[in-house]
């Protein structure tokens, strides 16, 4: 079976569009391929800085034939079908059909059409040039007075297609002006004669002689098991770091690995600024010394075996080094000369968004949230302002300026330098975290009061100018901070009601102080304000009312309004909240019918007890009292359900006690309030398990009761009680979550 | 093209302005017509209408130059041993571009004693933009041992026009190339005219005045009420010369002409300097920075407009 080989050879492709590339370029063509009915064995594709290939083996030399036959009309139908079909199915002469019968409807016409394959070779010459057409990179151009469009200069490509046993065939086409052949370069400076070659395996031979390592892997393993062999043999640790590996692999055909070093003198500097400044910069490693601080040295790749053996190579290096060093010393020296303090008016030249004014103003909005989540967090309340407000200093320090991902940590560096108070200082750069999935959460108190006030306001702030999430698009990152919020959350087992929290912020983020105040004077009421839906002067009226009756001072009208829309923009920011949980909670594998069982109940806005209580459901609901009270909780559901359907009313309000007939009736009603009453007190003293427990203390009364009572009965009142009755079951329930929300 | 006969003072590794002489010779010698700076202050060498204007419409184009470019922002007083608010670039523009600029790149870095058999050349991802000129390319910085000493851009857009065909453009940062093949840690130390004695001058010689006293100028002295006047002034002269240099009966977009391109981008350059100085000053906000750069790219669209109605810019 053949196979093809093809490659483009052009100028330099970025780094870090090189593995994409190649598998786009794997999937293009072999998706074609398989459209066409060409089944092939393998396919790999390789990407180096000048060139892209793809090897697929084990294709057939030609389409399969397609062979279909097409039913026409019955023997004897009126010429005009006749026409009509021979027309369709590309015959000249109605003898070309053959005849078949069938018990229905007699003889008709049966055309066979049959469409040889065409050669792969042939298919081949339209798919490559296709591909390389509409290859989708990221970004490209155009160059001379071509009209290709690619990633920077194609200048040639290899296409040859041919079983091993023979010389393979050059697939005829051409892009551009570049017609594919069977020859390729080797390293730009270590072998640029031009070669031919036939097939994957003598390709990647001469390539190798050529000095090009084809595959990126390889590149790497390479890089990676030099670079530690010279560190070892030095007496050093390479520094690993699997990033820089492979955007290194990017930049070289011909990894060779050589080691520089820089004045100790620079080691003055925090590592992790060194380490920026000589990673980002250079795209060089560093080592560490035996003790686990950082050694004066680094490492570099080189694209090339040098005539010199390096020197040259080392020594510009370093010389670069130095210079970029010596920068980062400056900018570290200059940088603790001015006070975090000093550096906040400076802030407000710094706009955060449009809509939601500077850096300074979200400072005095974090710091003032900071200082409220303070005591629940058990923070002490002037640290978190404190940190709070120089949060965001480093921002504009020169450090940072040159390397904004060095943000938090320079703050550090300098509130440390200046003799802040060590949580304080920590809290500088933890307020960031967890900055992914997979980053650590923050646990000293004070960091912790941050990075949730951070946050908040963050949500609150895109809330409040309507920038919410939507589908895919989410440019503010807000799902990674609420999930952020949520893990600070659950890990430190924080105790929030987020709900109050969310809505004051809103006025913080309005910079509204009568808003404040209407918040201020509504929170007692934030129940009933919830339930208040109108949105007219009417609203306002009412709201007026609960706040004469709570005796607080007089509000504005518009502010009482903004208010009760703010409460419910605080209800969907909580929303969201939810969402983001139960797909935390999803993800670690809890049941999604039970997170939704618990969100259902109102006025849950703590995460902690949400997550508590969700898990002593499940544990509940595994037992075998669990599983045999929400049977008799569906079917008591079910009975009231259909009953209510049938009589167009509900069943909702408490059964009389005089009207119970069976022993059964009046112990699952005592049952009921009993379980009920102890649900609740357990659920206020937040022990679930307890709450579970009462409420599987039904079971029996409820299974005594579908035993032993009918409820359908003659008599409309018994009746109608017994379904309260059933509906008091449903109630008692709600104490610990909505069961009807439960599966199974 | 290394030219083992040069005179020890003349070779491109032992004097600033051997390379630069090297670079031009190199450059001449392909075929490129060899210009003088532009004289009017600049940012960056692209700004040259050589390479602005010159880049747009279809007709081929070959030049070489240095520019002395001023960023009145990098001034350090002359205590830092890299950065300079006066430069020099070396600038080379090829329309269309050839097929073998990278081959012509490294033969031009061999002219001037880099020797890729003993140096690590890199060409690494760096995506061109010009947000004042409206312009973008698609290129790469070019390291030599890990610093970069290039930048080499294929154009595919400028004034807000699509180049075809593309131009190539180098742009030689000429004070660390020096630096690199000198051998030399502090720009100030660089040796101009190659000699070793008596007559030996230095860069530090040339400019290490100009650098502290422009350094005072820029950030501490230069007149803000002046510049903002300058900068309305020359917006206002660019559109002024823009409308006026439209031919009568011009209406048709295909057969009109303009007469007066190249005085008109003078102002816009002239803007765009003063808009540099103005943020030396520190007296441009954040929010305020956006508008003007976009009112200086506005300038150089309507520049590059212009231009395409020019026979030089290719206008039947």
């Amino acid at each position: 079976m053949p196979d093809l080989l093809l490659e483009l050879l052009s100028e330099e492709i970025p780094a870090r569009m090189q593995a994409r590339a190649a598998d786009d370029l794997k999937k293009l063509v072999t998706d074609r391929l398989v459209d066409a009915g060409l089944v092939y064995e393998g396919a790999r594709a390789f990407a180096t800085p000048r060139r892209l290939a793809l090897w697929v083996q084990g294709l057939p030399v030609m389409q399969p034939a397609v062979r279909e036959e097409r039913r026409g009309p019955r023997v004897g139908a009126p010429e005009k079908a006749i026409e009509g079909f021979l027309k369709s199915a590309g015959l000249t002469s109605i003898e070309q059909a053959k005849i078949e019968r069938d018990a229905k409807k007699g003889a008709f016409y049966v055309a066979v059409i049959e469409r040889p394959g065409r050669a792969t070779i042939d298919l081949l010459a339209e798919i490559l040039p296709d591909v390389i057409r509409t290859f989708p990179w990221p970004k490209s151009m155009r160059w001379a007075n071509g009209s290709l469009n690619w990633v920077r200069p194609l200048h040639s490509i290899v296409a040859t297609f041919g079983p091993e046993t023979e010389e393979p065939d050059i697939v005829p086409f051409a892009v551009d002006g570049i017609a594919a052949g069977d020859i390729t370069r080797g390293h730009r400076f270590l072998a640029p004669e031009p070669f031919a070659v036939r097939r994957l395996d003598d390709y990647v031979a001469k390539l190798e002689r050529a000095k090009v390592v084809l595959d990126a892997a390889r590149r790497q393993e390479i890089i990676l098991a030099d670079a530690k062999n010279l560190a070892f043999a030095q007496g050093y640790e390479l520094v690993e770091d699997a990033g820089l590996a492979a955007e290194v692999a990017g930049l070289v055909e011909w990894p060779v690995v050589l080691m520089g070093a820089f004045d100790e003198s620079f080691l003055s500097i925090p590592p992790e600024v060194i380490r920026t400044t000589i990673r980002n910069n250079q795209k060089c490693f560093v080592l560490r010394k035996p003790d686990g601080s950082l050694a004066p040295r680094f490492i570099l790749v080189a694209n090339t075996e040098p005539a010199d053996g390096g020197r040259a190579i080392v020594a510009g290096n370093e010389r670069v080094i130095r210079a970029r060093l010596a920068d980062a010393k400056f900018f570290y020296e200059t940088d603790l000369k001015t006070p975090l303090e000093r550096r906040l008016p400076k802030l407000k030249e710094i706009i955060f968004h449009e809509k939601l004014g500077t850096q300074a103003e979200r400072v005095e909005r974090i710091e003032r949230l900071a200082r409220e989540l303070a005591p629940a967090v058990g923070a002490d309340p002037d640290k978190a302002a404190r940190a709070a407000r120089l949060a965001k200093a480093d921002l504009v320090t020169e450090m940072v300026g040159e390397f904004p991902e060095l943000q938090g940590l320079m703050g550090k560096y300098y509130a440390l330098a200046q003799g802040e108070e060590e949580s304080v200082a920590s809290a500088l750069e933890e307020h960031y975290k967890p900055l992914g999935p997979s980053d650590r959460v923050p646990t000293d108190p004070v960091a912790v009061a941050v990075a949730l006030a951070d946050k908040i306001d963050t949500l609150v702030g895109f809330w409040a100018i309507d920038e919410k999430p939507t589908g895919s698009k989410d440019p503010y990152a807000l799902r990674r901070a609420a999930l952020g919020v949520i893990r600070i959350v659950l890990e430190n087992a924080l105790r929030l009601n987020l709900q109050p929290i969310l809505w004051r912020h809103f006025a913080s983020v309005r910079r509204d102080e009568a808003l404040a105040e209407a918040v201020a004077a509504l929170e007692p009421l934030q129940r009933d304000i919830e339930a208040l839906s109108a949105s007219d002067i009417e609203l306002a009226i009412k709201l007026e009312v609960l706040i004469s009756r709570s005796g607080t001072a007089h509000v504005m009208r518009g502010s009482l309004v903004q208010a009760h829309s703010d409460l419910g923009e605080a209800g969907s920011l909580l929303a969201f909240f939810a969402d983001r949980l139960k797909v935390q909670l999803r993800e670690q594998g809890a049941r999604h019918d039970l997170v939704d069982a618990v969100f259902a109940l109102e006025g849950q806005d703590d995460l902690l007890l949400i997550v508590r209580r969700i898990e002593a459901l499940a544990r509940f609901l595994d037992s075998e009292d669990g599983k045999n009270l929400l049977a008799g909780y569906k079917r008591a559901t079910n009975i009231i359900r259909i009953e209510e359907k049938k009589d167009g009313r509900t069943y909702a309000g408490a059964p009389r006690a005089e009207l119970y007939d069976q022993a059964e009736e009046r112990e699952l009603a005592a049952a009921i309030a009993e379980a009920k009453r102890e649900a609740e007190a357990a659920v206020a003293r937040e022990d679930f398990e307890q709450a579970m427990q009462a409420i599987a203390r039904l079971r029996p009364f409820v299974d005594a009761f579908f035993d032993k009572v009918t409820v359908n009965v003659d008599m409309p009142a018994r009746r109608e009680n017994r379904l309260k009755l059933l509906n008091e079951i449903r109630e008692a329930t709600r104490a610990v979550a909505d069961f009807s929300k439960i599966e199974g | 093209m290394k030219d083992a006969d040069l005179p020890p003072h003349m070779r491109p590794e032992r004097s600033f302005q051997g390379l630069i002489l090297a670079l031009q010779r190199f450059w001449a010698d392909w075929g490129c017509v060899i210009l003088q700076p532009y004289d009017m202050e600049v940012g960056a060498g692209t700004f040259h209408p050589a390479t602005t204007l010159r880049a747009l419409g279809p007709r081929p184009w070959n030049a070489a130059y240095v520019q002395p470019s001023r960023r009145p922002k990098d001034g350090r007083y002359g205590e830092n041993p890299n950065r300079l608010q006066h430069y020099y670039q070396f600038q080379v523009i090829l329309k269309p571009s050839p097929p073998d600029l990278q081959e012509l790149y490294l033969k031009s870095l061999y002219a001037i004693g880099i020797d890729p058999a003993v140096h690590d050349i890199r060409f690494v991802e760096d995506d061109w933009e010009s947000p004042t000129l409206g312009a973008w390319g698609l290129g790469w910085e070019c390291w030599c041992d890990g610093m970069e000493v290039s930048q080499f851009t294929y154009f595919q857009q400028v004034a807000g026009f699509e180049c075809r065909p593309v131009s190539g453009e180098l742009t030689y940062g000429l004070e660390r190339l020096a630096m690199y093949v000198q051998g030399v840690d502090r720009v100030f130390d660089l040796n101009f005219n190659g000699r070793d004695d008596a007559r030996k001058v230095t860069y530090g010689d040339v400019f290490l005045q100009a650098e502290q006293e422009y350094s005072r100028h820029n950030f501490e002295h230069a007149d803000v009420e002046m510049l903002f006047e300058q900068f309305k002034m020359a917006e206002a002269a660019c559109r002024k010369y823009l409308e006026a240099g439209w031919a009568d009966g011009g209406e048709d977009a295909k057969t009109r002409r303009h007469l007066m391109a190249l005085p008109a981008y003078d102002q816009c350059i002239k803007a765009s300097h003063v808009f540099n100085l103005l943020d030396a000053r520190g007296v441009i906000s954040v929010t305020e920075r956006q508008s003007y750069i976009l009112r200086v790219r506005e300038l150089a669209r309507a520049c590059g407009e212009a231009w395409l109605a020019t026979e030089a810019g290719g206008a039947a």
